[in-house]
């Protein structure tokens, strides 16, 4: 998407992921999702008085990885400090999020595009902070509004980037890169339905070659990758309207409302508040010694860049398939076992890429839950490559394997194949017979097809696959089907 | 009966424990005492039922031989330490109506020990205050000359304890919240270094400064509660993993030969009463004469503590004291919305005094005013701190008066905050750099007719409660002072 009279986006994001611990970054209660509201908040999340934070090491361990994973400086000091604003979802009256020491300065993404290529995106800093909880309007009493407090102090990484990304697919490729990373290092489940990944956009626009920074709005809470890209182009184009019309864009901060389409004003910026941010008396500097960083670093994975690299080096993949099968840790294992299993490299990322997400897409499965697994779907390639059956055939046992699996008797490939007497017919002496029939039967065809009619070529095909109930090898077929049309002339 | 309450804490549990006496009796002893003394206004909460219950669990282990260091002795608390089921106020009107669900780890530590808790104690409300005055239910009177304060903020437990109203309390120093209502009433007043206690389950007043303390009529009952109360606790991330030493052991094995005493030039100023002054200087020279060595030192930073304290207290405090928004505890005054809600129950709920720092810390902090103020505030810290620590390379403690006078009338003053923080001028240093402290009884002064204790206040480095405790507990022997007066 582009903006009218030759402008510009400047997109910053800051991204707030949640920590995949079991506990709170403060507190012992539970970080689980879906809870009776108010059961997961004990007197600290509650803010009673005289109760006091102590840090989950978990959540800084966690900061620790992604900062190395985006190749960060890891801030051997940093300090908690109190944001203070009233809200009825704090129940301290503040939040504890790092301020001006954060954990994790620096670092790069690269974000995959959809044409194949990449763009190098700087990241500004990383910092640990608590969630407030929810508040909940309009459960149709009227004039009262709920809080519930489950989710007030679950640990969240807020990842905050350069005002680099120009597009709103450029936005959205960030997103789902960090969302895919924070996956493959296991310290967030990056599930925006459910909140863990939300994200607020700051946009101004400018015309083309200008460097100039103008204006920004930032829109909040932004909690689907579409409703990231819908709402920066909308308030975008907003901004065009308004410099063009000769007045100035108000720095604001705003909201999407994705069914009108549109971003409305939150607050103007002299209702910003002044957050008084001091460091938390209640807590220690975070300091990190080089053997628990370096401990960490010992745990990271292969990471989703070096094993689309190694993918598209060793299996010969394009970008886009490479992407698509490391953007989880899952396809990537998935794959990987197809490959080891006997498959062909480059038809198993199309196998798995086309018959098998789509059929997993039908049912609404992930591909965790799979019926079929990857060492059957693996085995399943093999057979198309050595011959035993055709592509078409493939597809036809691919039916049979999930039918099977669903009925809890999954079966392998060639089981099937065996039993439905599936089996490619690549005997030539059989098959030499069968051609030479449909060439004798139809001698108008014959006619037509030496007289130039090269589409009439099709009939024959037909009728030998009708005859083999389509086992026959189609490359044999097409051989000897011209061996014996020219026989017939001679 | 008043055999009974007069002793030491070390000799009732020498007589419980030697069944010469019950915990019952002396839990009853202490109740009578409570009620005729109502006047004073010492206890906000008193735990009669609770106390006598647990005494009784108490006489039941004692028959048993389960025997715990504190078994059956009767304790005041600071109503700043949260007490499950137990109504805990911090003296402010806010939390009227505030029963904890837990117990702070203080207390926990305290019956744990076997402990009973005669009730929750007065003080000025969220420990901000220096005379008691400040409290929500009306201030504490100094048992001494009731028409006096007993010092504050801990102002109900120095004047139940030198009543006779227990043996002894706990007491929170921020800026000389124990060691100046000590000086007070005659007490020995002991603020441990910070992080030596826990603060978990103590309602907060400025987090970098609070600490747990006691107060108590002799140094070895405040060497023997400190051990108990202190200690490494994983629910305050302040809260220090250093062993807790012996201390009651410790008492009477140093050497006053050779012992370094300091004397800061800068205590000894203008607006300290003169009689006070030749006070602390006698007590260095009886030191002198048991062959001590003292010395004047500089802490040149001293006179900017007040100043700095004033900053970082409020802004702590500022923020600590958000949660109290009438919502999910205390008391709730409704308006017309939910900000006129927060405001009105803000409004009623807390005293002036309170509403002046909250002012103070909000504006300290405030964006543009940071630097000047909080972050001055923490480097002039940094500074006092590195005085002491020098002070430290060439002395052993320091000897320094608690509090620049005596126990002034109610009222005196009470109308003007700045001659109020000047009386904590003494304690402030010490706290802002997080060293132990201890007050005791340097002797009497009299004022319009009245006798009126006067504290010496012995300053240690960080973690070495120990020498103050040693000093002090030397002190108790040269001067050989009678305890508070028995008032029938």
């Amino acid at each position: 998407m582009t903006l009218p009279h030759n402008y510009e986006m400047v997109i910053g994001l800051e991204v707030h992921a949640q920590v995949t611990t079991k506990s709170k970054l403060f507190s012992g209660s539970s970080t689980a999702f879906g809870a009776e509201p108010n059961t997961q908040a004990n007197e600290i999340d509650l803010g009673m008085p005289g109760m006091l934070p102590v840090l989950n090491t978990g959540a800084v361990d966690s900061g620790i990885k992604l900062g190395l994973a985006i190749g960060a400086a890891i801030n051997r000091s940093s300090v908690f400090a109190r944001k203070n604003y009233y809200y009825p979802d704090l129940p301290k009256g503040y939040q504890i999020s790092q301020y001006d020491q954060p954990i994790v300065l620096g670092g790069k993404l690269d974000i995959d595009l959809e044409d194949g290529t990449t763009r190098t995106i700087n990241v500004t800093r990383m910092h640990l902070e608590e969630d407030a909880g929810k508040s909940i309007h309009d459960m149709g009493s009227g004039n009262v509004s709920y809080v519930d407090l489950n989710r007030a102090g679950v640990p969240l990484m807020e990842i905050v980037s350069e005002p680099e990304l120009r597009t709103p697919e450029e936005a959205g490729a960030y997103m789902k890169k960090l969302r895919t990373l924070l996956r493959f290092l296991e310290i967030c489940d990056g599930d925006m339905e459910k909140g863990n990944l939300r994200c607020d956009a700051n946009v101004s626009v400018r015309k083309i070659g200008s460097t100039e920074l103008k204006t920004r709005c930032e829109i909040k809470n932004l909690n689907s990758i579409r409703h990231v890209m819908n709402a920066i182009q909308h308030e975008a184009e907003r901004q065009v309207d308004v410099w063009e019309s000769g007045k100035a864009v108000d720095q604001e901060t705003r909201l999407w409302d994705p069914d009108a389409q549109e971003t409305r004003t939150l607050r103007s910026k002299e209702d910003a508040h002044d957050y008084r941010y001091f460091p938390c008396p209640d807590l220690l500097p975070v300091n990190l010694t080089e053997a628990r960083i370096e401990a960490i670093k010992t745990t990271l994975p292969e990471l989703p860049d070096a094993l689309k690299a190694r993918f598209i080096q060793q299996y010969g993949l394009s970008p886009y398939d490479a992407s698509l099968l490391t953007s989880e840790k899952t396809y990537a294992a998935y794959y990987t076992e197809m490959v080891s299993a006997g498959a062909d490299p480059k038809l198993a990322a199309n196998w798995m890429a086309v018959e098998l997400f789509a059929a997993l897409n039908k049912s609404g499965k992930d591909l965790e839950q799979s019926p079929i697994s990857a060492a059957h779907m693996g085995e399943l390639v093999s057979l198309i490559t050595s011959g035993k059956i055709s592509g078409k055939i493939a597809k036809q046992v691919f039916a049979l394997m999930q039918e099977a699996a669903e009925n809890g008797q999954p079966a392998s490939p060639a089981t099937i194949v065996e039993q439905q007497g599936l089996t490619q017919i690549s005997d030539e002496g059989a098959l030499k017979a069968i051609c030479e029939r449909a060439v004798a039967a139809n001698p108008d065809a014959v006619a037509k097809f030496k007289a130039g009619n090269e589409r009439i070529f099709g009939s024959f095909v037909g009728a030998v696959m009708k005859e083999t109930k389509g086992q026959a090898n189609p490359e044999l077929v097409n051989k000897l089907l011209q061996e014996a049309i020219a026989a017939q002339a001679n | 009966m008043s055999d009974l309450l007069t002793l030491s804490a070390t000799e009732a549990l020498k007589k419980l424990h030697s069944k010469e006496v019950s915990s019952v009796e002396l839990t009853q002893a202490h109740l009578a005492r409570i009620e005729a003394r109502k006047h004073l206004n010492t206890y906000l909460t008193v735990n009669t039922e609770g106390a006598l219950k647990a005494a009784q669990t108490a006489d039941s282990a004692i028959a048993n031989g389960e025997i715990a260091p504190l078994t059956g002795l009767p304790l005041g608390i600071k109503d700043l330490f949260c007490t499950t089921g137990i109504r805990t106020t911090a003296a402010s009107r806010f939390l009227d109506n505030f029963v904890p669900a837990y117990e702070s780890t203080v207390t926990q530590n305290l019956w744990n020990a076997g402990a009973v808790n005669l009730g929750k104690l007065n003080m000025d409300e969220f420990a901000m205050g220096g005379s008691g005055e400040n409290s929500g239910y009306g201030p504490a009177r100094n048992p001494w000359d009731d028409s006096r304060v007993p010092g504050g903020s801990s102002s109900g437990s120095a004047a139940a304890v030198a009543d006779y109203q227990c043996y002894a309390a706990t007491g929170s120093d921020t800026g000389g919240s124990i060691r100046q209502p000590a000086s007070f009433t005659g007490l020995v007043g002991i603020k441990p270094t910070y992080g030596r206690c826990s603060r978990w389950g103590m309602v907060a007043f400025a987090s970098s400064l609070d600490q747990a303390g006691m107060l108590t009529r002799t140094v070895e009952d405040a060497a023997l509660l400190m051990e108990v109360i202190a200690g490494h606790d994983p629910k305050d991330s302040t809260s220090s993993p250093q062993a807790v030493p012996a201390w009651k052991e410790s008492l009477g094995k140093l050497s006053l030969k050779g012992l370094r005493i300091g004397l800061p030039q800068e205590y000894f100023i203008e607006g300290l009463n003169p009689t006070i002054r030749s006070m602390i200087e006698n007590a260095a020279r009886q030191f002198e004469g048991e062959g001590a060595i003292v010395k004047p030192i500089s802490l040149p930073h001293t006179q900017y503590a007040p100043a700095a304290y004033y900053i970082v207290a409020p802004a702590e405090a500022a923020s600590n004291l958000a949660r109290y928004d009438g919502i999910r505890y205390g008391v709730r005054k409704e308006g017309k919305n939910l900000i006129e809600t927060y405001q009105n129950s803000r409004t009623a709920g807390f005293g002036a005094e309170v509403k002046r720092r909250i002012m103070i810390g909000n504006y300290a902090l405030s964006s543009g005013y940071y630097d000047a103020y909080y972050t001055k505030a923490m480097q002039t810290r940094t500074l006092i701190a590195q005085d002491f620590d020098k002070a430290f390379e060439q002395v052993d403690v320091i000897f320094a008066p608690t509090a620049p006078t005596a126990a002034y009338k109610i009222g005196t003053n009470s109308a003007d905050p700045i001659a109020m923080y000047l009386g904590d001028a003494f304690t402030i240093p010490t706290s802002l750099a997080g060293l132990p402290g201890i007050s005791v009884n340097a002797g009497t002064i009299e004022e319009d007719g009245t006798r009126l204790p006067v504290g010496l206040q012995i300053i240690g480095p960080r973690w070495n409660e120990q020498v103050i405790l040693q000093v002090a507990h030397a002190w108790e022997q040269l001067a050989g002072l009678t305890q508070p007066p028995f008032q029938k």
